[in-house]
């Protein structure tokens, strides 16, 4: 029998139906491969006292025929996430020991419907980041490593740390978030399942805002059935959000086997950059096939502002940081560096309290939204952005999704990247214009380079329509019958 | 429309030895509004409560908390813009204003500077004289309110209540329209009276629900324009002014020694009665506007706007022109009534069924004179609408005269009351009987008649008679009644 | 565009973080590296174009003026570094 921590989620659920296990020894199952997985880093708290009461509490729900859709089973929270008495971080010095009073409305969903909390996961500080390396408490490390060698990689980010427990069995699936590209991106590094849903499918409260207008909860899991499970769970209108939709929640899980004959899937060229691994369009090219032999029709289309969705999101996003983290000054939570007046204690407390990456964002914001700048980079960037979502529209008017690669790259090693920005921010090339037009964006494994690294690939939908999205995702986990898990090294 | 063209009255001026100059006003006013819950939180705005009690985690921007906005703000932002006879925008939206403060946990405002729900307007501004000017209006936009700081609590430290942090505020920006401190003031009034016919604010500046921001530059009579310094945080009318005329002053004076106007903001020393540098143009922030992700755009569709408009109250510049039209009262009067919407809602209730010009003259002379002179408010006044309006009626049906009726106020003021009862149970009815006010008018003849005789000769002794015939009424005595018989018996 | 020291240190300021002397000039050359990355927008044609703040063309939605939050000081100061009689205390601010 396959170990418990190893099982999909969906497997879990049938197990715990059958009463194979209990939501307890699943739990405890998880809570030991996470005792015995601190070379990663990936949590960093675990809950285990709460863990194991939440899974009796299941098991006694069970017993009763009261089941939810995730009942028992054992997730790990992104730290960026606010839990009710628990820690939450954003993986920042910051915050100190800041323990919210409330419960984010994402992860409060899926307690309602019975799932049970492990802990909570490491992630770049506020999001901010493609490697894991900028966590205020140490980097992630990637359970892959490339074949033969013993150098360490990053799971990518900011989400690392989901992606991580997810792809070494320290927990049945993650919460994560993405505001660029941060949960696709790292789900391609860790052969794991990422999807980032519609803008607002997901509710935004009690998630650390990063950039609001693009931020995006989604779950981190093995399969795209375990994904499509979470997302439902996580999704639904939030009255407290009001950039929430008003849109009914499908059963995903239903569209993850749906038939795509017929269905028109746009290549789009500006997708093929210079420099790109051969590899990776070989496996580019292999998707197509595995859709054309599902009956789609492959055709071309061009999303012409493609390359400049990286410049105009580095003016959106940090100009929204800028503000959102303002409210990080020491004064009602979170750790207060001591100056000689008010303005030294601000500047001491944010100079000490962020780390290198936030606070290069927080003057980028500043600066390009500072007297005499707005026009011509925020206004302009928010114009492009317009230009952005415009050429999606136009290319939707041809296809009903988009396939492309998640990322440019295989994971990398640690410390390899970390000397030029502009490089880091490169990741994300192919999973932030899903961002700029609010569009949903799954990242699928789809095969080992030949260094033995996971490569993903991308379907991007139609606004609302996660169901193609998990449709041809499925179509692509089947036809690339991707099982390598990392060898356990840790 | 700004209009610069126009020169102060003469009698605003201020001379000196270089000769004379006029000050240029205006105004942004602060308003509260009157809802019962913050602008973008569930959280009370009661004022008076203990600290911290009414503040949500939206207001204390604890991580991950989002602005959900309060729909009666904005409907009132509207009514108020539809006050002011200014456009109301369709699509407005809300912009952060960026600095840190303490008692400003977001680390920024959420303000309208893009795109205000409310754009221009104009007032029509009474002035104390009788004379009128108008007030342009440059717009209305919703932002939410800071906390307190408290500075005197400890010397070495700010204490913040987040209580008011994020209670909506309507800021209405004037045009540079006024050109001295009792045009400002007319202005402030007349906008305070305009929002609390609304309700859309209480005007209450004590509680600094109703606060001001001022603009002063001087120049020289019709001349080019100055330089202007802003004044923060005037929080009653006599403040306005004395920190308008000491800035006027103050600019002035720097100006006749030869010096420039700094573009600065200042504070107002309600103690020394003067202003002080609070910052200069340099280190003037720099709020990095920009739209609030957020939140979405506001729209409002013609039909709201439509339903909006059809509900709102008669305001004072209609009820002034009815009370002239349709009452027949004089300018002066019906501007008075209708300066404050409790004055006019009174002085209906009590001219229901009365005759209007009757009613007005007496509570402007009588009621109002009252409550000027024991410092009473209208919504205080110990004498109802109902028995102002009982008094009136009996003096129109000669039930009583107005001397009378003078006294029956007084007892309900002193004693309470219903008028009615009163006059019958002290009997101060009017006598109309002309046997009895003959009879009482035969025996003052008989007991005087040396003055009788004289009355042909020099007419005017008859007052004497009417006095001693109203002496021995009590007063009572019809006045007309005792003339008519007095003049029969005596001159005829 | 480019950003030197002086700018670094006004930037800074604004957004209330402390940079030491020596990290001003190697600060300014990283922004100015991702800000020449940047320029590359001028090149996009962005005549008539309105600008997108947002991807939902929605209005805002709205809550009816009813109170259903606050008394609840305890959480609102429990995380705070510093209170004293139910306020929070902050180091002295002057204006």
């Amino acid at each position: 029998m396959t170990a418990l921590n190893e099982l999909t989620l969906a497997a879990a659920l049938k197990g715990l139906a059958n009463k194979d296990f209990s939501s307890r020894e699943l739990t405890q199952a998880h809570l030991d491969a996470m005792a015995g997985a601190e070379a990663l880093n990936a949590y960093l708290i675990a809950t285990t006292d709460q863990a194991l009461a939440m899974a009796d509490a299941s098991d006694e729900r069970r017993k009763n025929a009261e089941t939810g859709p995730l009942e028992g089973i054992p997730l790990g929270i992104k730290d960026l996430f606010c839990t009710k008495g628990v820690r939450t971080t954003a993986g920042s010095k910051i915050l100190g020991d800041f323990t919210p009073s409330y419960e984010s409305t994402v992860s409060s969903n899926l307690w309602h419907d019975g799932a049970v909390m492990l802990g909570k996961l490491n992630m770049d500080e506020f999001a901010m980041g493609s490697s894991n390396e900028n966590s205020a408490f140490g980097p992630v490390v990637n359970p892959w490593r490339a074949k033969g060698g013993d150098q360490k990689l990053v799971p990518g980010g900011s989400s690392g740390g989901s992606a991580a427990a997810v792809a070494a069995g320290l927990c049945l699936g993650a919460t994560a978030t993405d505001t660029g590209g941060s949960i696709r991106q790292p789900a391609s590094f860790t052969g794991t399942v990422g999807i980032k849903p519609t803008y607002g499918r997901c509710s935004r409260w009690g998630i650390v805002a990063f950039a609001s207008s693009l931020d995006q909860a989604g779950p981190i899991t093995r399969t795209v059935e375990d994904a499509a499970i979470m997302l439902r769970s996580m999704s639904g209108h939030d009255p407290k959000d009001s950039t929430s939709l008003k849109a009914d929640v499908p059963d995903f899980t239903a569209a993850c086997t749906r038939s795509l004959k017929g269905l028109r899937i746009g290549i789009p060229k500006e997708y093929r950059v210079e420099g790109m691994p051969a590899e990776i369009e070989k496996i580019w090219a292999n998707g197509m096939d595995w859709l054309r032999a599902e009956g789609c029709e492959i055709i071309d289309v061009s999303l012409p502002h493609t390359k400049y969705a990286l410049p105009a999101y580095y003016i959106i996003a940090p100009a929204e940081a800028s503000s959102n983290l303002a409210r990080y000054d020491g004064m009602r939570y979170g750790v207060r560096v001591e100056g000689a007046d008010l303005t030294e204690t601000y500047e001491k407390t944010r100079g000490q309290g962020f780390g290198e990456e936030v606070r290069r964002r927080i003057m980028m914001g500043a600066y390009v939204l500072s007297a005499g700048f707005y026009d011509a980079y925020y206004i302009r960037a928010q114009k492009v952005r317009a230009r952005i979502a415009e050429d999606f529209k136009n290319a939707f008017s041809q296809c009903d999704a988009l396939l492309t690669p998640t990322a440019p790259s295989a994971a990398f090693g640690i410390n390899a990247r970390l000397n030029d920005p502009v490089q880091m921010y490169l990741n994300d090339i192919f999973t932030v214009t899903a961002n700029l037009a609010g569009l949903p964006g799954i990242s699928v494994p789809a095969a080992l380079d030949n260094t033995g690294l996971p490569l993903g690939l991308q379907v991007i939908g139609k606004a609302l329509d996660e169901e193609t999205c998990f449709a041809v995702g499925g179509a692509l986990e089947r036809a690339a019958d991707f099982n390598a898990k990392p060898s356990k090294w840790w | 429309m700004f209009t610069a063209e126009r020169v102060a009255d003469k009698s605003d001026w201020i001379t000196t030895e270089t000769g004379d100059w006029e000050i240029i006003i205006g105004l942004e006013i602060h308003a509260q509004v009157a809802s019962k819950a913050k602008l973008f939180s569930g959280a009370a705005t009661k004022y008076g409560a203990e600290p911290n009690t009414q503040v949500s985690l939206v207001d204390a921007a604890m991580p991950g908390m989002l602005p959900v906005l309060n729909e009666y703000c904005v409907e009132q932002a509207v009514r108020t813009g539809m006050g002011m006879k200014a456009k109301i925008n369709a699509f407005s939206r809300f912009d952060r204003k960026n600095y840190f403060y303490p008692d400003l946990p977001q680390g920024y405002q959420i303000s309208q500077l893009y795109h205000p729900i409310v754009g221009e307007g104009e007032m029509q501004v009474e002035l104390d004289d009788g004379d009128s000017i108008i007030v342009g209006i440059e717009r209305l936009h919703l932002e939410q309110d800071a906390g307190k700081s408290i500075h005197d609590l400890d010397p070495n430290a700010t204490y913040v209540d987040l209580n008011r942090c994020g209670v909506a505020l309507m800021e209405i920006v004037s045009k540079p329209d006024m050109r001295s401190a009792r045009e400002a003031a007319a202005y402030v009034r007349k906008l305070r009276s305009l929002v609390r016919y609304l309700g859309t604010c209480d005007g209450d500046m004590e509680k600094g629900n109703l606060r001001a921001d001022v603009n002063v530059s001087v120049r020289r009579p019709g001349g080019e324009l100055g330089t202007r310094c802003e004044i923060k945080n005037l929080n009653s009318m006599r403040f306005i002014q004395q920190a308008i005329e000491y800035e006027a002053r103050r600019q002035i004076q720097i100006l006749e020694g030869g010096g420039e106007i700094d573009q600065e903001t200042r504070l107002y020393n309600t103690d020394t009665g003067e202003t002080r540098t609070m910052r200069s143009k340099e280190d003037a922030h720099d709020y990095r506007y920009f739209p609030d992700p957020d939140l979405l755009p506001v729209k409002l569709s013609e039909d709201w706007l439509a339903r909006i408009k059809a509900d709102l109250p008669e305001l004072p510049d209609e009820k002034k022109a009815r009370y002239v039209k349709d009452f027949g009262l004089s300018e002066y009067d019906a501007s008075v009534l209708v300066s404050d919407r409790e004055k006019a809602a009174y002085y209906e209730e009590v001219a229901k069924g009365n005759d209007k010009k009757l009613a007005a003259n007496w509570l402007l002379n009588e009621v109002f004179g009252k409550l000027n002179k024991e410092n009473v408010d209208i919504n205080d006044c110990p004498v109802s609408a109902a028995a102002n309006c009982a008094i009136v009626a009996m003096i129109a049906k000669d039930v009583i005269s107005g001397k009378i009726a003078k006294q029956v106020f007084e007892i309900c003021w002193t004693e309470g009351g219903d008028p009615e009862a009163i006059v019958e149970e002290r009997g101060l009815k009017q006598v109309t009987d002309t046997g009895a006010i003959e009879a009482m008018i035969d025996e003052i003849i008989a007991a005087n008649p040396g003055q009788a005789a004289k009355v042909k000769d020099k007419p005017k002794t008859l007052g004497w008679f009417v006095g001693q015939v109203m002496q021995a009424s009590q007063g009572k005595a019809n006045p007309q009644a005792v003339n008519k018989i007095l003049r029969e018996k005596l001159l005829d | 565009m480019s950003v030197d020291a002086k700018t670094v240190r006004k930037i800074a300021h604004l957004a209330r973080l402390e940079v030491a002397e020596d990290r001003l000039a190697p600060l300014a050359d990283e922004l100015n590296g991702i800000l020449s990355w940047i320029e590359q927008l001028n090149e996009v044609d962005v005549e008539g174009v309105a600008p997108m703040a947002s991807v939902e063309d929605v209005p805002t939605p709205t809550r009816e003026d009813i109170i259903t939050d606050g008394n609840i000081r305890d959480d609102v100061l429990a995380n705070a570094p510093k209170t004293e009689e139910s306020f929070f205390v902050m180091p002295k601010a002057v204006e």
